[in-house]
Parts: C-alpha cells; sequence; structure tokens
C-alpha cells in the first residue's frame, strides 16, 4: 500500500518563477488495483507520479510503502527502492537508441548482476508474453509505436516489480492500441500487480479495469 | 562469477554497446588519441634507444682522452708525452691515437679517418663504412682516390666495408695504416692526434685528470663520463625540440579531448536520465561513463604505443630520423636494438589516459548526481 500524506512539491522554491506543482496531496493507493491520476497539462500529475515512483523527493510531506517513510532516505537507498518496487513506462517510452530489444529490456537488472543466462531467459519470457519474441534482435528505432509500447512495458516488468508506473501510456498510441495497452494492464493486474497511470485519455481512465480515478487540478486533488 | 565482478561485466557490454553505437565519433577520437600517443611515443621510444645506443658505444672509449692545446686550440700531441707521463697510479694503459677528417667535395660528405689499434691495414688499402661505401659506390677490391694534405692524389685500395651493426659510429669511417695516415694528412713521425687512457678503477679517473693537468699544463682530459653526459643533453634537447613542435597538435587534441570529454550531447543526457530513472545509481552511471573513458583511451594508448614501436624499431623511425640523429650527408643507416624503458611508458601512460578518463568523469558526475525525474519530463 503507498500512502501519500500532504505531500507538496515546490519548484524553484524561493525564486521569482516560484511554482507549487503539487500542493498537500494525501492519496492512499490500494495494491493490486489500477488507479489513474487524470487531469489537464500542469495539473501536477506527472509530478505526484514522480514522488510515488521515487524519482524526485517531496518539498514537504510523507511518502510511505508499506507504512515505511521512502521521503527521506538517501539517495542510494531510494534508488534500490525504485529498482525493486517499482517499474517505469514512459509517455516517450524513453528506450535506448541503437540498442537492441533484448538489451532495452535486460537494462534495468545490469546493476543486480543476475547469472546471464537466467537474466536472458526471463526477457525472453517477457518479450515472448507481449507478442515481441520475434524482434528481440532488431534496433528499437525500428519498432512500431504499439512494439516499442510492449518493449518498455517488459523492460519495466524485468526486475519483477510490485507496482507498475506508467505516464501517459497513451499519448503516442491510437485507440486500438490504446485498448490493447489497457488490456496488457488488466492482464498485470491479474497477475496481482499495482498499476498506477497518469492520463487525460479517455480510453485510460474509462477502461472497465480502472479500478480508481483520481483527479488532479493546479497540484491539489479535486475529489479525494 | 562473483556479483561484483558481474555487475562490472553488465557495465562494461553496456559501455562496449555504446561505444559501438556512436561508433563514428569514438572511432575518430580513437585515431586522434592513438596519432598523439603514436607521436610522442616514438619520439620517446627513439631518443631512448639512440641514447642508449651511444652509452654502449662509448663503454668502448678510453676512460681518459688527452689532447694538447696550442692557443686554446686542439693541437697535435708529441709521443714523448707518454713518457712524461710515466707511470700514474692506477692508469693500466696509455697509447697515442692518430684520427681526423676529410672533407670529400665529390660527395660534400665528412669523413673520419682512423688508425685501428686492434688491426693491421696494409700500406695503400682501406676498410670503409657502409655509408662511404653507398655514396661512393664502392665494393671490396674498388680503388677509392682522394686528394691528400699536400695536394697529390692518394689511392686506396679498399679491403673490406665494415660491418652494418655498427653504422651509427662507422658510417662514415675510413680505416687506414699509419703509414698512409700520416703521409696523407702530413703528420710528422712521434706526432699524435691525441692520447688515451685506461684506468682500472672508474673512481680514480678524476684523480687521473688532475694529476695530468698539473703534469702536461698545456693538455686538456677528456673523460669518457662527460662525454656521455654530452650526448644525453643532446639527445634530451634535440626531443625537446620534436616536443616543442609537436606541442601544437599536442594542445589542439587536448583541447578536442575536453569538448570530447566535458561536453555531453543531449542525447548522452538523456540516456543519463532514463538509465538513472529505470533503476541505475549514480554510481553505476558514472562507473560505466568511467569505463567509456579507460576503455578509449587504453586502447588509444596501446595502438598508438605499438605504432610507434614499429616505426621506430621496424621502419627506422622514418619520421623523425632527421632531427633526431644528427644532420649529416651520410646518414647511418642502422636498427636501433628494441628497448622500451618501463619509467617512460608509466610518463606517457599517465599524461594521457590518466587526463582523459578523469576529464570523461567530471561531466558525467554532474549529469548523473541530478533527480532523474527530468526524464518524465523529457
Amino acid at each position: 500500500m503507498i500512502e501519500l500524506r500532504e505531500v507538496t512539491k515546490v519548484f524553484h522554491e524561493g525564486l521569482p518563477n516560484e511554482l507549487r506543482a503539487v500542493d498537500g496531496v494525501s492519496l492512499t493507493i490500494a495494491p493490486n488495483r489500477i488507479t489513474v491520476l487524470r487531469g489537464p497539462s500542469g495539473s501536477g500529475k506527472t509530478t505526484l507520479l514522480s514522488m510515488i515512483g521515487c524519482l524526485a523527493r517531496p518539498t514537504s510531506g510523507r511518502i510511505l510503502l508499506h507504512g515505511r517513510n521512502l521521503s527521506g532516505l538517501p539517495e542510494r537507498f531510494l534508488t534500490a527502492v525504485r529498482r525493486e518496487t517499482f517499474g517505469f513506462t514512459f509517455q516517450r517510452f524513453n528506450l535506448i537508441q541503437g540498442l537492441s530489444v533484448l538489451a532495452n529490456v535486460m537494462l534495468p537488472a545490469y546493476p543486480l548482476a543476475p547469472d546471464h543466462g537466467e537474466l536472458v531467459a526471463r526477457a525472453r519470457a517477457l518479450l515472448a508474453q507481449f507478442g515481441l519474441k520475434d524482434k528481440e534482435a532488431a534496433r528499437v528505432e525500428w519498432l512500431s509505436g504499439g512494439e516499442a509500447q510492449r518493449t518498455a512495458i517488459c523492460r519495466a516488468l524485468i526486475n519483477d516489480p510490485e507496482v507498475l508506473i506508467a505516464d501517459e501510456p497513451t499519448a503516442n498510441l491510437d485507440s486500438r492500441l490504446s485498448r490493447e495497452f489497457m488490456g496488457i494492464m488488466d492482464g498485470l493486474k491479474a497477475a496481482g500487480r499495482t498499476l498506477i497511470l497518469t492520463s487525460h485519455d479517455p480510453e485510460v481512465f474509462e477502461a472497465d479495469c480502472v479500478d480508481r480515478v483520481v483527479t488532479l487540478h493546479d497540484g491539489a486533488v479535486l475529489d479525494p | 562469477m562473483s556479483h561484483p565482478l558481474r555487475r562490472q561485466r553488465y557495465l562494461i557490454d553496456f559501455t562496449l554497446a555504446s561505444l559501438w553505437r556512436r561508433r563514428g565519433k569514438n572511432l575518430g577520437l580513437l585515431g586522434v588519441y592513438g596519432l598523439i600517443v603514436f607521436l610522442l611515443a616514438s619520439v620517446m621510444l627513439f631518443s631512448q634507444a639512440l641514447r642508449r645506443e651511444a652509452g654502449l658505444l662509448l663503454e668502448g672509449a678510453p676512460a681518459v682522452t688527452l689532447q694538447r692545446l696550442l692557443a686554446g686550440r686542439h693541437d697535435l700531441i708529441p709521443g714523448d708525452y707518454l713518457t712524461r707521463i710515466g707511470r700514474l697510479r692506477g692508469v693500466s694503459d696509455q697509447y697515442g691515437r692518430l684520427w681526423g677528417y676529410f672533407y670529400d667535395p665529390a660527395v660534400r660528405a665528412n669523413y673520419t679517418l682512423m688508425v685501428p689499434r686492434d688491426r693491421e691495414v696494409a700500406q695503400g688499402e682501406v676498410l670503409i663504412g657502409a655509408g662511404i661505401a653507398r655514396t661512393r659506390g664502392l665494393g671490396p677490391g674498388d680503388v677509392l682516390s682522394l686528394r691528400s694534405a699536400g695536394g697529390t692524389a692518394f689511392a686506396f685500395r679498399v679491403a673490406e666495408v665494415l660491418a652494418a651493426e655498427a653504422e651509427l659510429v662507422s658510417a662514415d669511417l675510413m680505416l687506414v695504416g699509419e703509414g698512409d695516415f700520416r703521409t696523407f694528412f702530413g703528420i710528422p713521425a712521434g706526432m699524435y692526434t691525441d692520447l688515451a687512457l685506461e684506468v682500472r678503477n672508474p673512481r680514480e679517473v678524476r684523480t687521473v685528470a688532475e694529476k695530468l693537468v698539473t703534469l702536461l699544463p698545456d693538455t686538456r682530459p677528456i673523460l669518457r663520463e662527460e662525454i656521455l653526459r654530452t650526448y644525453d643533453a643532446l639527445f634530451q634537447w634535440r626531443q625537446g625540440i620534436v616536443f616543442v613542435l609537436l606541442a601544437g597538435s599536442l594542445l589542439a587534441f587536448v583541447i578536442f579531448a575536453w569538448d570530447r570529454a566535458s561536453g555531453l550531447s543531449a542525447e548522452e543526457r538523456r540516456e543519463i536520465g532514463i538509465l538513472k530513472a529505470i533503476g541505475w545509481e549514480t554510481g553505476d552511471v558514472l562507473r560505466m561513463k568511467f569505463w567509456e573513458g579507460a576503455l578509449v583511451s587504453l586502447a588509444a594508448f596501446l595502438l598508438g604505443y605499438l605504432a610507434a614501436y614499429a616505426h621506430v624499431f621496424l621502419a627506422d623511425a622514418a619520421l623523425f630520423a632527421p632531427v633526431l640523429k644528427g644532420w649529416a650527408v651520410l646518414y647511418p643507416q642502422f636498427r636501433l636494438v628494441p628497448y622500451v624503458d618501463g619509467l617512460q611508458v608509466a610518463t606517457l601512460f599517465f599524461f594521457t589516459v590518466f587526463p582523459y578518463t578523469v576529464a570523461t568523469l567530471i561531466p558525467i558526475w554532474r549529469a548523473a548526481t541530478t533527480d532523474p525525474d527530468a526524464v518524465m519530463r523529457g
């Protein structure tokens, strides 16, 4: 379970261009559910998602994972939590150009240094599960949007994380691929994972598999 | 394989893949970097080998050479000085030497004429160095005709061409008999070019020299160790000249390397952000970039050094020979004995590999310590 208590994020604090991106958000995210953070551009959903996923620290407030406060952890420990607990897919997929699909999928596991044969087998199993078996040797820049999205999901799952975080996952997909993506999310929920998504795409927040939609506006939750 | 080792292996794997992805840029860098190492190492290897060669050759030179001075100029020395020296303590051998230079206008080159001590050269015969043989197109049995000091033509029959191994000193050498030497240069009997003294204990050389100056005030003793020092200074000076010439290219490389190493491209920055976001620690990114810098500079160092080794010891240092060997018409053709000085390799390594590797790390450190959430916004 992830709990947010009065979480605030201020950029350029004390400067004339100070920006309060997230303003006193308190929220509980239940495990094994799909939660969507919805809101217009600039509403603070990506910033909130970054803090939940340990990519950034709140300016004030606390974020607790299974009751453990993450906000005060030093960077090294935060990275370890991020690596072991969260898997990420980004709006532009953020795959590393020039590398093969297989290499991209295995990247998050490198710092953990598992046995190479075992890691390759795990990555291949994921690629097979997401219909990318024939693409493992292809360079990621040759992939279609849907294939790149699925590669990003495989990468997010390589360390077998408890929570999958997806930022605007359908922003670069057509509606057919968006529906396909939500089908994948449904499957992951069924497999016991927690999913947190940001989106302003109805294909996402109106999908049947979504358990909760949190609406954000100007950094605050509208309907807590 | 243990966990930390396997982790380094993963990082090196990724680094190699990264280098390969930007192969155009990295091969260019490797080329320029390798070229600089090649130039520096060539000069270092060559002058070091020359110095060593000169040192080895001078080991055969007498411990003390005694020259007579007349009005501050080198003059012929009478053989009876040997009797005046008499029996000096510590001197194991003393003898007069006959040698001189001859300018041959036909090929515009200077020859060194000498009367050898260890062999007898028959009257009218000459043993010549490979340089003279090449330039004048001579072989054993041919006749070498030169104009003597008295203005008359003097014909020598070539008895032998000296072996090429010692060409550094024998390229311009002519060995003749004592009688021919005296007649050719008009040197009266009993006079010598200089006297040579052998001293049993090297530590007594200076004492012997001091005694000689007192005993024979019109002479000047030249010690072997002084010649060695002069050679050393000369080669270092020449090495210095080449280094100055190389300074421009060296500076260009430093600027190039600094620019390459310190300026991260937007793509590289983005990649660092992605790696951090997917769970790489700052330390992992730094280690990965350390490997990148280390692999490029190590490869450049090895390639450059091996190429320099081949250039100096297999191709006779074709690029620098005129400056480093000296200026002469009769260029000696000789093959240096391969010699690598560990300290020099370490110095070159330290001044090339180390700065580059560090230069790559500084900007990465700055990029790698930023929060990874930038990638979410990117």
